[in-house]
């Protein structure tokens, strides 16, 4: 028989939300969302025209977006790591890697994910933040996202990873 | 101020707030920020009828309600933050999008295509429906999106999301320079 090397059911977020603690209030992750709905929109990155001018590299917006968080967000977690900086409740933080596995998932499934945002000009973050602007149709995207991701569920088995 | 707010933010202001929200996440409750989780979570709550979908979704809860917080942002930039001008792109992206077809530039999208009358168009079923799709299949695959990668991913300098991010760009540009043409 043929050997399927695929993770676990549940990959690493899911693994770190089952041990997280069970009761924590959610009126800070709504808070947190609402700022992060209101960068994305005040930013443009939800724009199906700024993506289409980052993949024709005709402005540095988007570009200037993303490496700004990715370095801002690298030395956070730097001094996370290196002071030992506990959560609020007091727990080490704790940050899943990313498992290898073949590495098949992350060129092939980015690819595909790739197609997606270039089409739909929205990753799921914008999505939300698309409803939240007046964009109702992406209601009809955020429901293919869905069939995309049952449909990978039920194909998870036969997929290299 | 409001008035000052309502402009639109350069990537040096939004990029930094945008990265901010990893560190929040993980000092706040220790949560890895990761958007399209939600999109798993939404189908085992509904249709949990399948290996990789049975599992306790309301594990997911916080970020359910993050992603309901950003439908709130945006609403919020939308009605209190609005900017009517149009989305100011280069004037080569405007050149290489009319040359497509495209016309109305007034919105943060293209309305001929994303709306209700677009989507009854094959353009518009296949950027809207399938490329809904491909967004909702390959992030589940690859293991996140633009938010769990490219952002929290690569900060935590992770290999895997550096051959994501580097996937979402090969897509990305397939579609655009090989489909959309096609398409428009």
């Amino acid at each position: 028989m043929q050997t399927i090397d695929y993770p676990p059911t549940t990959d690493a977020t899911a693994a770190q939300e089952a041990q997280a603690p069970p009761k924590d209030g959610l009126l800070k992750y709504l808070i947190v969302g609402i700022f992060f709905g209101i960068v994305l929109t005040k930013s443009e990155v939800i724009s199906w025209f700024r993506i289409q001018e980052m993949f024709r590299f005709q402005a540095f917006h988007m570009y200037g977006v993303i490496g700004a968080a990715v370095a801002v967000a690298a030395l956070s977690v730097y001094l996370i790591k290196k002071r030992q900086t506990k959560s609020f409740n007091g727990d080490a933080i704790k940050i899943q890697p990313k498992d290898w596995g073949k590495g098949y998932r992350y060129w092939i499934g980015g690819t595909i994910f790739g197609l997606g945002w270039a089409l739909t000009g929205a990753c799921p973050g914008p999505i939300f933040a698309l409803l939240g602007n007046g964009v109702l149709v992406m209601a009809v995207a955020l429901l293919g996202a869905l069939a995309g991701t049952w449909t990978y569920a039920a194909l998870r088995p036969k997929l290299p990873h | 101020m409001l008035e000052f707010i309502s402009q639109p933010w350069p990537w040096y202001v939004a990029g930094p707030i945008i990265g901010l929200v990893v560190p929040v996440l993980l000092l706040i409750g220790n949560r890895q920020f990761g958007v399209s989780d939600n999109l798993r979570h939404m189908c085992a709550a509904t249709l949990g009828n399948v290996e990789f979908l049975k599992y306790d979704w309301k594990a997911g809860k916080w970020n359910l309600t993050f992603a309901l917080g950003t439908v709130v942002g945006g609403f919020i930039a939308y009605t209190l933050l609005h900017n009517p001008d149009p989305i100011a792109i280069s004037q080569a992206t405007k050149s290489d999008l009319a040359a497509l077809g495209i016309s109305d530039f007034s919105g943060l999208v293209p309305v001929e295509i994303f709306s209700w009358s677009g989507l009854g168009t094959l353009p518009g079923i296949i950027m809207i429906v399938v490329g809904g799709f491909l967004v909702g299949f390959g992030s589940r695959y690859a293991g996140g999106c633009t938010s769990g990668h490219a952002i929290s991913g690569l900060a935590n300098l992770q290999f895997p999301s550096l051959i994501a991010v580097l996937g979402f760009f090969a897509g990305g540009l397939i579609a655009t320079y090989f489909i959309l043409p096609i398409l428009l």
